[in-house]
């Protein structure tokens, strides 16, 4: 799905990952954790291309990032659906046009104009469906960027700190959405700095942990 | 042709989802149609001046061309038989239409300007003035000359070349030069819509950004940007071209002196040419907006 070959990037002189080696399969479930700082967004955005490696090979979906045209990087991230710490809607539109925002861009409909009620209905935004987003509370955000995600039905779902703003009892609701995905078959990286969400995921499902540290990436998940 | 038809009917129709993607107000909104509607307004008088200009080209090509003159200096007990060989050479000249010799009052009118009502042209030694106009085909000027010089040496032919070529130049010069005013503000009005794209462009940087987050392509981005500001540009020159129209109209219409700031303005058919304005800015902000656009959006990944 995602491969990351010896990949180094940074912004100017600075090297914030070095050498890093990952590969999302398919229907996997991974963390990447790391203090703040140590380069969790930066290597999300490396897997939907979003930031260029200085150095080593990205693959997408089996393309090299370096080959691919700019439509191709479009395409590709039909197929990757992410949620921002920060969400990132169109304040203008409405909870539901939000949502359905990939479609629009892509030309395409749900096949039952239905569904997208019952994806709303799904992480509990059916009430909120015609209001905006500055109108919504932070967990209803990180809960409409998910169903955002979800719904062009992508083959991998990557999520940067998307507990960060919520309460726990959000967190564990939001996880629980990732986790039914996951056993949807779609492949999930979730970053994040917070031990229990992972711990609380790892009691649910069979997930791996890196770390990023030094500008490495680590395997973890003995510790946890 | 018909994909070419096709996409321009997808562009025109539009898509109203894809229209709402761009926040719909700001200030470069207003710019760019308070911008598309001056120029407009600005180019239907500079049309006006052109085709103005053009028409009195023709006129004075036309009327003096058409005419010209056979002055005779003669002594007075010789001039009515000069008089009569110059017609007699008329008459047989291929090419003439009309020649007639000039009464005395038309005669003192011409000079009335220059010497007052009482000039004594009895007493003076004026020369005898033939009017001659052309047929369609006219005649060989440099024969006439010469059949003049043998056979009347006192009659001196005067084509009106010498001071029709520059004014004739002259009017077709501030013709181009209306012309050009018309480039120049199309040109403008492409400048203006540019940097109201690229400021708009700038302004929506964050929702550039959702969009490619979700997967759109650089030109559907493009096309909710370039649509959106050709039709602004459209709405606004026709506003303008409306206006300037309805200035045109309501200036003083040609006299009979007819000189030239009174025939500033359309005539016939002519009144047709304004309509050409408002596709033409719109035509003008589509290149400038997607081709700002597709600059602005390569510039970022």
């Amino acid at each position: 799905m995602i491969e990351l070959e010896q990949v180094s990037c940074g912004y100017g002189d600075s090297t914030l990952l070095s050498g890093i080696s990952m590969k999302l399969a398919p229907g996997s479930f991974h963390f990447l954790t790391g203090p703040s700082g140590a380069g969790k967004t930066t290597l999300i955005k490396l897997c939907y291309a979003e930031l260029i490696a200085t150095q080593g090979r990205v693959s997408l979906f089996d393309q090299d990032v370096n080959r691919m045209s700019r439509d191709d990087v479009a395409r590709a991230r039909r197929r990757i659906g992410v949620v921002h710490q920060d969400c990132q809607f169109l304040d203008h539109l409405s909870v539901a046009e939000n949502v359905s925002l990939p479609l629009t861009v892509s030309g395409r409909s749900l096949e039952n104009p239905s569904e997208l009620d019952d994806l709303l209905a799904w992480v509990g935004l059916s009430a909120q469906r015609d209001a905006k987003p500055p109108e919504l509370s932070g967990g209803e955000r990180q809960r409409a960027a998910l169903a955002r995600a979800v719904v062009m039905s992508p083959d991998v779902i990557l999520a940067d700190e998307p507990t960060g703003n919520v309460d726990w009892d959000m967190s564990l609701r939001l996880l629980r959405l990732l986790v039914e995905l996951n056993k949807m078959g779609k492949t999930v990286l979730i970053a994040t700095h917070d031990m229990n969400l992972i711990r609380s995921a790892k009691a649910q499902i069979q997930a791996r942990v890196l770390r990023i540290s030094n500008r490495q990436l680590h395997q973890a998940g003995a510790d946890l | 042709m018909n994909a070419r038809l096709s996409t321009l009917m997808h562009f025109l129709a539009g898509d109203a989802q894809a229209d709402r993607l761009v926040p719909p107000t700001g200030y470069t909104a207003r710019l760019t149609v308070f911008a598309a509607a001056s120029m407009a307004f600005l180019a239907v008088f500079a049309l006006a001046f052109s085709l103005a200009t053009g028409r009195v080209a023709d006129r004075w090509g036309e009327a003096l061309a058409k005419s010209s003159t056979i002055r005779i200096n003669a002594p007075a007990d010789q001039m009515d038989a000069q008089v009569l060989a110059v017609m007699e050479i008329l008459a047989t000249t291929p090419g003439v239409k009309e020649a007639r010799p000039l009464g005395d009052e038309e005669q003192r009118a011409l000079l009335e300007p220059w010497f007052g009502p009482d000039l004594p042209l009895d007493r003076l030694p004026i020369p005898k003035l033939i009017e001659v106009i052309e047929d369609a085909g006219g005649y060989d000027a440099e024969g006439l000359r010469a059949r003049l010089t043998g056979e009347a040496p006192g009659a001196i032919l005067d084509d009106h070349a010498r001071w029709r070529e520059p004014l004739v130049r002259a009017a077709n010069r501030l013709r181009a030069l209306g012309l050009v005013a018309i480039v120049l503000i199309a040109a403008l009005a492409g400048v203006v819509i540019t940097l109201a794209a690229s400021a708009a462009l700038a302004a929506n940087e964050r929702v550039i950004g959702v969009l490619r987050l979700v997967g759109a392509q650089d030109s559907y981005i493009a096309h909710a940007f370039v649509r959106r500001y050709t039709l602004r540009a459209l709405g606004g020159a026709s506003v303008g071209t409306v206006l300037g129209a309805v200035a045109i109209f309501l200036l003083p219409s040609a006299s009979d002196q007819g000189n030239f700031l009174t025939g500033l303005g359309f005539a016939g058919w002519q009144w047709l040419w304004p309509l050409v304005i408002p596709p033409l800015a719109a035509l003008v902000a589509f290149a400038a907006t997607r081709q700002t656009a597709q600059t602005v959006l390569q510039e970022k990944r």
